[in-house]
């Protein structure tokens, strides 16, 4: 079991750098989610894996899984939402401004400096 | 009158001025006055205390665990010089209610005034030094403002600007050294520091700690070789000039070194440091002083003089030097506001400053021609005038201080400094009111209404009298002494007096003044030998300083931001994987503590989904709509893993957020381009993909060592599993933590969220501000739009289970105490039913039947989930704390209240209000880009762009 979600962080994560490493802001946004994914699953390994004792207080049961890492995950999901709405949101400005996706300054552009800089 | 009001009034007094400015100018001139009688008043009904010999204090604790405290005194340092910022405030006030022109903004003006009063009041009344600190950087703050009231004129910017830089970073050095100071007494209460002299002296530290103080000392009080920046300052309003840089501003600096003039001086570094900086600032600022043509600039160099002297004074480590430096600091601030404001009525009236075109005003402005004298005289050191007074008492100490070895070299220079100081006295008499009448004045002069010659004429009365009775000043002049001196030194028991007997003070005078009339008679070929001689210009080297910094961080700044984000991504992913390989190879790795647990059947086969849709979105990520869908079963995965591995919690959220994301990208995907070109090399492609395998690797090798080790400590989670039922009320120990244990980290969540929906509601309404609206009007979709806007099927479903929706979200909210549930759940549950209101019945339909705008909503839920918090501070308990009781209402069953529900409601409220007000904006893009959008929720949208195919068309072709 440990195998499978070290391994299924793993993958989430190199996906999640290639995309990252692309150039144009979709496949960024693409690959930031991702990695979102990994850390998110990532943290809440840090409470080790239990399964079927969800922590919520039984008189039956005396193990639970641990809660902490979760209830900080669950706050890291919602985060992370609002940041995602917020890349996308420049993302989408940016593409709209320009018409133009790429996720570097061109250079082209950076050389013509408006007068009255200096 | 309680110390806090006598800081608190000008700051509480300076919103008024500005808010005034149409009640006109004298309504404007009279509140500042009136502020700052009262607070002058406030001071002096301290007198009595402080003349007893009490420390008056005043005293709030702000952040103890820092040390740093809002703690006030006022013993005799402290009235002297509150007293000069106040009593001479008041003059200034009534001074430049008059010299501002019609032009002037006047509620500016006094409202930055006002300011600087408080900041420097707080300055001379704090008992915490780092209190001192915060109010130091005030008056930086506040004088710069004051520097640059003409913001028309380049040189009051300047000025101003090179105030800024040398004060500020003299006040960052003194940052340093009052904390070293600190540390070493244990304490940041001045009152616990000055009874810890031998201890500070001793310290290794004692030094380091000096030398930044009195960085900051000598930036402010314009000591050499950070004297060039006050003459700059000039360029401020005259009525600046002379209470910035007569009375307050450079004596701060002279203030701190006398406040710590118990416990820093006395040894062998204080003296040589202080007193030849002092030295040479007295024998520089004359020298330049009496070759300056604007009467201000001569004006300015004589106060970089005169500090100089001062400064001098308290280096010497005397307890004469202190009580000569008080005495001198009283006479200085009264002759030398009178002189600043005698040159402001000259150049209001004649509208130059510059003695070359003076001369002969005696017969056209008498009045301010015998104020400007006496006062001059006394700076020149004529006696029966103050200034002779002090400056007598400056060259009897002259002659007992002996520095590098050489008894002449102090009274020597302190000589010559004196009779270049009454050679630059003479000249501003002589060149400006004596000679002929001239016919080439600006503008004729005369003299002004009471208003600008009133206040000078009272500093001359002063002058005068001190000057005439020096006994009248002694007692005050003891106790400040006193005051000063603590317990380092006794007062000295000798009489301030005119005359000495023949003492070799009197003959050092007798030189200074008769060598100043001297120097008058051959002033034109001096003039023209000054004027050929090479000096470095201050100005020049602090300017081409600055360039080269600015350049500097401009080239250093502009190689690393290059704006490549995808080399910063690089760069920062390569550095992470390498310090951690770096950790894994020197570090130890500990034998494994848990064992592998079995992987049953489905978990595999959700484990091979979520491989294959992550492998599947990589290579086909150029298909940007099937990489969503793709991405979507990613999330999926995640969720059925949350819900296996006992969290259901964090599926239930993790399930509706990526709803509500799929339909963010969708939103946003309208707009962009489907499909992403390929651009990289494929050499390129094969680094990245060597980096993200590394980092793949990375985060593999560290999650799976993890899960197989205990943690090394206890956790903490025990703790909140034993007391969630007990202290929390509720069995979801995962809600427990969100709204009770861990409340005051999910509050600032919830802002966090609110304000990222609020920045993307902002941008919104930017981009549709601007030339992007044209855009959007004019695009037209790359995709065939659908027929039919509002498919009935979906508008009739999404109405019927709108209810049940919110019946599953309310029912989620309320079980989330005890059961997987809660407000973020119900939050994202319920904007899931309104967003699909929008997408079936249209944005018009949907936004006409909202009653409440959703930054309302956000703010609500954090208001909410604040006074919640606020409202165990009723009970005595600290913010956030929770309580709860069971009730019983027949003929329900015994349910639970709790004030975690209630801030529950709020973190719902704010959820609701983000989620919806970002996926809102995003669809107001939509909304402008699209035709009309209609009102009728089920309708057919004729000005769809693929009309039917004609039948006869083809047909017609073949013919």
């Amino acid at each position: 079991m440990e195998l499978l979600v070290a391994s299924a962080i793993g993958i989430l994560t190199a996906a999640g750098v290639y995309l990252l490493l692309r150039l144009r802001t979709f496949p960024v946004i693409l690959g930031i989610s991702l990695l979102t994914y990994a850390v998110n699953v990532f943290l809440f390994t840090s409470g080790r894996l239990t399964i079927g004792a969800p922590p919520v207080l039984r008189d039956d049961m005396t193990a639970y899984a641990d809660p902490l890492p979760q209830a900080l995950v669950l706050t890291a999901i919602v985060i992370s939402f609002g940041m995602t709405a917020v890349a996308v949101m420049i993302g989408l400005g940016a593409f709209l401004g320009s018409n133009d996706d790429q996720i570097d300054d061109q250079p082209e552009e950076s050389v013509t400096e408006p007068e009255g800089q200096k | 009158m309680s110390l806090f009001f006598i800081v608190a009034l000008p700051f509480l007094g300076a919103l008024l001025p500005g808010i005034m400015n149409s009640a006109g100018r004298a309504a404007v001139g009279g509140i500042t006055f009136t502020v700052t009688l009262t607070a002058f008043i406030g001071l002096l009904t301290n007198l009595p205390a402080v003349i007893a010999g009490e420390v008056v204090t005043a005293r709030v604790d702000w952040i103890p665990s820092l040390g740093l405290n809002f703690t006030l005194m006022l013993d005799g340092l402290g009235f002297f010089f509150a007293m000069l910022i106040l009593g001479i405030g008041l003059l200034i006030i009534a001074y430049g209610r008059h010299y501002l022109s019609r032009n002037d903004n006047m509620g500016q003006f006094f409202t930055y005034l006002l300011l600087f009063q408080g900041a420097m009041v707080g300055i001379v009344l704090s008992d915490n030094i780092l209190l001192l600190l915060v109010f130091w950087e005030l008056t930086s703050l506040s004088s710069f403002l004051l520097i640059g009231y003409w913001k028309h004129l380049p040189e009051g910017r300047q000025g101003a600007r090179m105030a800024l830089t040398v004060t500020g970073m003299g006040g960052l050095a003194m940052i340093g050294g009052m904390l070293i100071l600190g540390q070493i007494a244990g304490s940041y209460d001045l009152s616990v520091i000055l009874q810890n002299r031998e201890l500070i002296q001793a310290d290794p530290l004692y030094l380091p700690a000096l030398i930044l103080i009195l960085l900051g000392c000598f930036t402010k009080s314009a000591q050499f070789p950070f004297h060039f920046w006050l003459p700059h300052a000039m360029a401020a309003p005259t009525p600046v000039s002379a209470y910035l840089h007569s009375a307050t501003m450079v004596k701060a600096g002279i203030f701190l070194m006398a406040r710590l003039w118990p416990v820093l001086s006395g040894t062998p570094e204080w003296f040589v440091i202080v007193t030849t900086a002092g030295l040479i600032t007295m024998v520089l600022g004359a020298v330049i002083a009496l070759f300056k043509h604007d009467l201000k600039a001569l004006l300015a160099f004589s106060t970089v003089s005169h500090l100089g002297l001062i400064t001098m004074l308290l280096g010497t480590g005397t307890a004469f030097g202190a009580m000569a430096a008080v005495f001198h600091i009283l006479n200085h601030a009264t002759f030398k506001a009178a002189l600043f404001m005698s040159a402001g009525i000259v150049d209001h009236e004649a509208h130059t400053r510059d003695i070359r075109r003076l001369g002969g005003l005696r017969t056209l402005m008498p009045v301010t021609f015998v104020i400007a004298t006496l006062a001059a005289l006394s700076m020149a050191g004529i006696p029966l005038l103050n200034g002779f007074l002090s400056k007598e008492m400056m060259l009897e100490e002259t002659t007992k201080t002996v520095l590098f070895d050489t008894w002449w070299l102090v009274p020597g220079l302190a000589t010559f400094g004196s009779l270049m100081s009454a050679a630059y006295c003479f000249r501003f008499i002589g060149h400006t009111f004596l000679g002929p009448v001239r016919d080439d004045y600006p503008t004729k002069p005369h003299d002004p209404g009471f208003g600008m010659w009133g206040p000078p004429a009272f500093l001359v009365v002063l002058v005068v009298l001190i000057g005439v009775a020096p006994a009248l000043a002694e007692p005050f002049v003891k106790m400040v002494t006193a005051s000063l001196l603590g317990e380092a030194a006794a007062v000295p028991d000798k009489h301030i007096k005119i005359w000495h007997g023949l003492i070799p003070a009197l003959y050092m005078s007798i030189v200074a003044v008769v060598g100043g009339l001297a120097l008058m008679l051959i002033y034109k070929p001096l003039q023209r030998l000054w004027d050929v001689t090479p000096r470095p210009e201050a100005k020049t080297i602090f300017e081409t300083i600055v360039e080269a910094a600015a350049s500097a961080a401009r080239a250093f700044t502009l190689s690393l931001h290059t704006g490549a984000f995808s080399r910063y991504a690089m760069i920062a992913v390569a550095t992470i994987v390498a310090l951690g390989y770096h950790a894994w190879v020197t570090g130890t790795v500990a034998a494994p503590t848990r064992e592998l647990q079995p992987a049953g059947a489905v978990p595999i086969a959700g484990w091979i989904m979520l491989v294959a849709a992550t492998c599947g979105l990589v290579l086909l990520h150029r298909n940007r709509l099937l990489a969503l869908i793709l991405i979507g079963i990613v999330g999926l995965m995640v969720s059925v893993g949350f819900v296996y591995l006992s969290a259901p919690d964090l599926a239930m959220t993790q399930f509706t957020v990526e709803v509500v994301t799929i339909i963010l990208l969708l939103l946003a995907l309208n707009f962009l381009p489907k499909t992403t070109p390929i651009e990289s090399s494929a050499f390129r492609r094969m680094r990245d993909g060597v980096v993200a395998a590394a980092a793949g690797v990375a985060a593999f090798a560290m999650a799976y060592h993890f899960m197989l080790r205990e943690a090394v400590t206890t956790p903490i989670s025990e703790f909140h599993l034993a007391n969630s039922y007990k202290g929390g009320g509720g069995t979801n120990v995962v809600n427990v933590i969100l709204v009770d244990f861990r409340g005051f980290d999910t509050y600032g969540e919830i802002i966090v969220l609110g304000i990222a929906a609020l920045l993307i509601y902002a941008l919104t309404e930017t981009l549709l501000s601007g030339p992007v609206r044209a855009r959007l009007l004019n695009r037209t979709p790359d995709a065939a739009r659908a027929g039919d806007m509002h498919p009935m099927m979906m508008v009739v479903l999404t109405r019927v289970i709108m209810p049940i929706v919110l019946l599953v979200g309310f029912y989620i909210f309320l079980r989330g105490h005890n059961e997987p549930g809660g407000g973020f759940i119900s939050g994202l549950v319920v904007s899931i039913a309104v967003v699909m209101q929008y997408m079936a019945s249209g944005f018009a339909w949907t936004s006409a039947r909202l009653r409440y705008p959703y930054h309302g909503v956000i703010g609500a839920g954090v208001l909410i989930a604040g006074l919640t918090g606020i409202g165990s501070w009723f009970v005595a308990k600290p913010f956030l704390t929770s309580d709860f009781t069971y009730v019983r209402i027949p003929p329900f069953n015994e349910f639970e209240l709790a004030t975690a529900a209630l801030f529950d409601l709020g973190v719902f409220l704010a959820v609701v209000g983000a989620v919806m007000l970002s996926l809102e904006s995003f669809s107001r893009l939509a909304r402008r880009a699209g035709t009309e959008d209609s009102e009728h929720p089920m309708d057919i949208d004729p000005s769809r762009d693929d009309p039917p195919p004609a039948a006869d068309k083809p047909l017609a072709e073949g013919v």
